[in-house]
């Protein structure tokens, strides 16, 4: 394709210097022409300016109006109407009345102060010489007068009395918290402990637990210990009923760990600690709502997706005289997010 | 005084007032006729401002009514569905504040609106200052500032999001205890410190409140008043255009028009926040119950600036190894805190990366067109592009169930997309900027095709270009084309060893990597050239021609 611009052109288009000479590159040409706007020659458009300012300004104040109005009549009872009520009239009266303020101003700016751009120069951020020198002296004459050059026991001193002067205050903050213990690998569940329901804690019978339910559960006096949150975010249990064929490998550590195909794991996700609550009834699969990692409880809820490493912990459990489910013992590993010590 | 300045006005005799004892008409003079740049993009940064600002006032009024306190109580009040449950003073307090104050749902919604506002113009801000380079020297300590600012604001929100105690916040806070256990060694006993012993703890909340309510907005306020205070010291950057040098500042002065147009924005700021909370709710804390460690819901997202860390950690597959009787958990250590680290670091060491590339030691007062440093652009796309990719990990649970896909497909589609998506935006990107050079180029050489088809008195056709005023054309050459920087030799002619040799191997490497590729800007004697040519060509009846490109290697 042939591009070419408008003939005869190119004489005006660079400048050349006096000796006809073409600079290196092309010059700033310096601020364009100034264009008015209609406000500034038209007095008829810069009084309309200014009406709308000052009916933008009077919105303002309809709205400070309303919302003060609308806080005393609209008072929410006790239905979400009443509340939406009060929530949208107060937030609008209190909108308009900024709104009004902000878009009056801005208006006013655009339209009525002058729009002229200004110029002013710069200053390098760098000192000058003198400036540099001089501030230089101060320094040195500051240092030479503390003497802290000449007296380097002094110095020393004082550089390892401030590194340790803050010491006390991180030693302070032992206190935050009680050291873990073994508080982490230990929860409600024992020997006997009954499986009850989450969150009334109403005991479990083995023969209500049918094939493809499941139970959230915690343990037998839990809503009673001291610290009911901190126990059960370690001892929530899922309980799962399903055919004892269905495990697909059956591992000879953990013969007996269920009843008749009533299997207890941990309800905390092995990754950073969320609840696995969701169960596929179809696949046996868990999944976990914060980062999906599942759970297949046909292989003891092995990880078979997603960001967890670990097995969700099985509780050993068995059935008492009266026909409901305990534990036969605590967890046999830590439960929950992992950690250093953890092994 | 002089009789001349004696005040005989109200507010003369405040200002007489006021200079004697400040000296402030010192100030007034120095600052007020002080000349700010217009442009749109510099109100994103003022947008954080406003939005901090609203959350101060709005905080400071939810204050008043919140309790952060875990102490058990049993909630009795206006919402119904949650009478008698027993939860923590916190959440029950926060449902007071939502249902039973006048104006408290109104002013919580604001708040949250306002918070994530806050940190989305921030963001928005830093690609603005990233993109135009107004980073560099002078400014490099002021990136780093506002880069720390950001990093506040993610604390100040994620420390707000958890003081409701409802159901979502306290699992927020269980996550986090599972990234802090993740950190060898001392990872289980800083969670033990953080939360008083064990997960959740009666601790926590109060905790958080004074770090949400002082220590966070203290630091915040004491760097924005840095940051400000080295804008004016510094002096605005400007972007290039006629007139506008490194050497001046172009703009409109303080007063009255920037203050008036900065501080009209305010209110408009605060009216668009007040209307998002009247009529757009966010939060309902009342639907979620209070924190349970044992029930939870699908589709629960934390606010959208934690979503990257959050998709991070689901796209990690199970890496978790025991050694030597102690568990690594990188599963949870590379995206908790690796990988937030690395961004932070290459975030804020960024100016300083840049100019060792390319060695320029010079003040830059006058912005970049993205387009003309197209490695630094292409470098930012592809940041964005894996940030983007990460946090829409964090919904991927959302997109299974609204798009009808399998969740284990899409998170292996994202889980290659993080990896193979920033190397081909980022080339992309390149081309793009590079593209567009050549494109300015073109224009500033030819100028803008009219559409006007004109037949020569042999029969030849051609589109007639209508040549660019001076003004328009500036735009499109002020640029300085950046080279890679030269190296001397490694060894002198005596065979001598050059010191940092094999430093300045790495560092011309980067700014080969930087610099190879570029357009070079037209220069007068090219656009004359040019001329001439066209001038002979039309005597002689051919046309052709090639833009003077330089492309690397």
């Amino acid at each position: 394709m042939d591009t070419r611009e408008q003939g005869g052109a190119s004489s005006e288009l660079v400048t050349r210097d006096e000796d006809g000479n073409l600079p290196d590159r092309f010059e700033n040409p310096g601020p364009p022409p100034h264009r008015y706007r209609l406000a500034d020659t038209d007095p008829k458009a810069a009084k309309n300016a200014e009406r709308q300012v000052a009916a933008l300004f009077g919105i303002s104040i309809l709205g400070t109006i309303f919302a003060i109005v609308a806080y005393f009549l609209f008072t929410p009872e006790n239905t979400f109407a009443s509340i939406k009520l009060s929530n949208t009239t107060l937030g609008l009266g209190l909108g308009l009345a900024l709104l009004g303020i902000g878009l009056g101003a801005i208006h006013w700016a655009k339209t009525l102060m002058p729009d002229h751009e200004m110029t002013e120069m710069r200053h390098p951020m760098r000192g000058t010489d003198e400036d540099r020198t001089k501030a230089l002296e101060v320094l040195e004459t500051g240092a030479a007068e503390s003497g802290i050059g000449r007296r380097p026991l002094v110095r020393n001193t004082l550089l390892g009395a401030l590194a340790l002067v803050g010491l006390p205050g991180i030693v302070l903050l032992r206190d935050l918290g009680p050291l873990p213990k073994d508080s982490l690998t230990k929860t409600l569940w024992a020997k006997g402990v009954r499986l009850t329901r989450d969150p009334d804690g109403k005991p479990i019978k083995a023969a209500d637990v049918t094939r493809g339910s499941i139970f959230h559960v915690i343990p037998q006096g839990l809503n009673e210990s001291e610290r009911p949150l901190e126990e059960k975010a370690k001892a929530a249990v899922l309980v799962i009923r399903m055919d004892p064929n269905m495990i697909q490998e059956k591992d000879p550590a953990r013969e007996g760990w269920d009843v008749d195909g009533i299997f207890a794991y941990s309800l905390i996700c092995t990754h950073v600690g969320c609840p696995v609550a969701l169960y596929e009834q179809q696949t046996h699969h868990l999944l976990c709502p914060c980062h999906q990692s599942t759970y297949d409880a046909t292989q003891y809820c092995k990880v078979i997706f997603g960001p967890a490493k670990r097995a969700l912990p099985q509780l050993p459990i068995a059935i008492d005289d009266e026909g409901y489910l305990v534990a036969q013992s605590d967890f046999k590993e830590p439960v929950g997010p992992s950690f250093w010590e953890r092994g | 005084m002089s009789q001349t300045t004696t005040p005989n006005t109200a507010a003369g005799g405040v200002a007489d007032f006021l200079d004697t004892r400040l000296g402030a008409s010192k100030a007034v003079r120095g600052l007020s006729r002080k000349l700010f740049p217009d442009h749109w993009s510099f109100m994103l940064g003022e947008i954080a401002l406003y939005s901090f600002i609203v959350l101060l006032l709005s905080g400071t009024f939810l204050t008043l009514f919140f309790v952060p306190s875990m102490g058990m109580t049993t909630y009795e009040g206006a919402y119904a569905p949650l009478n008698n449950v027993p939860m923590s003073e916190a959440y029950a307090s926060t449902l007071r504040l939502s249902f039973d104050i006048r104006g408290g749902l109104l002013m919580r919604q604001v708040h949250h609106w306002a918070a994530l506002l806050f940190i989305a113009s921030m963001t928005v801000h830093m690609f603005r200052v990233f993109f135009t380079g107004a980073f560099r020297k002078p400014r490099e300590l002021n990136w780093m500032i506002g880069s720390v600012l950001a990093l506040l604001g993610l604390g100040a929100g994620f420390s707000g999001y958890s003081l409701p105690d409802d159901l979502l916040s306290g699992n927020g806070l269980r996550i986090i205890d599972g990234v802090i256990k993740s950190i060898p060694v001392v990872g289980t006993y800083l969670s033990f410190f953080l939360f008083d012993g064990e997960f959740p703890g009666e601790s926590i909340i109060p905790r958080l409140y004074i770090v949400h309510v002082l220590l966070i907005p203290g630091l915040i306020l004491a760097l924005v008043g840095a940051h400000l205070g080295l804008v004016f010291w510094q002096k605005h950057t400007q972007y290039p255009g006629p007139g506008r040098t490194n050497q001046n500042v172009v703009g409109f002065p303080l007063l009255p028009v920037y203050a008036a147009k900065a501080g009209g924005f305010f209110f408009v700021v605060f009216g668009i926040m007040a209307l998002f909370g009247s009529f757009v709710s966010i939060n309902s804390v009342w639907n979620y119950g209070p924190y349970d460690p044992s029930p939870i819901s699908a589709g629960t997202q934390p606010d959208w600036y934690i979503l990257f860390i959050d998709g991070a950690l689901r796209l990690m597959p199970g890496w978790e190894w025991t050694v030597a009787g102690f568990t690594i958990s990188f599963n949870i250590l590379i995206p908790g805190l690796i990988l937030p680290g690395l961004m932070t670091g290459i975030l804020i060491a960024w100016p300083f990366l840049e100019s060792w590339a390319s060695g320029d030691r010079r003040e830059h007062h006058v912005l970049d067109r993205p387009r003309n440093v197209p490695v630094r652009t292409a470098a930012g796309v592809a940041a964005i592009v894996f940030y983007t990719v990460l946090a829409l990990a964090a919904t991927n649970d959302l997109l299974a169930t609204h798009l009808g896909l399998s969740i284990n497909d899409i998170t292996w589609t994202l889980r290659f997309t993080a990896i193979l998506g920033p190397p081909i935006a980022f080339w992309i990107t390149k081309r793009i900027c590079l593209g567009l050079q050549r494109h300015d180029r073109e224009l500033a050489l030819h100028g803008r095709e009219t559409g006007r088809i004109v037949r020569t008195a042999d029969g030849e056709y051609f589109e007639v270009h209508e040549p660019l005023n001076e003004y328009d054309r500036w735009l499109l050459v002020q640029h300085d084309a950046r080279r890679p920087i030269e190296l001397p030799p490694d060894v002198d002619e005596n065979g001598v060893a050059r010191p940092g040799a094999r430093k300045d191997r790495i560092r011309q490497k980067l700014s080969r990597w930087f610099y190879e590729d570029r357009i070079e800007p037209l220069t007068p004697s090219e656009l004359a050239a040019s001329h001439a040519e066209h001038e002979h060509a039309l005597e002689a009846g051919e046309g052709e021609e090639r833009p003077v490109v330089t492309t690397g290697r």
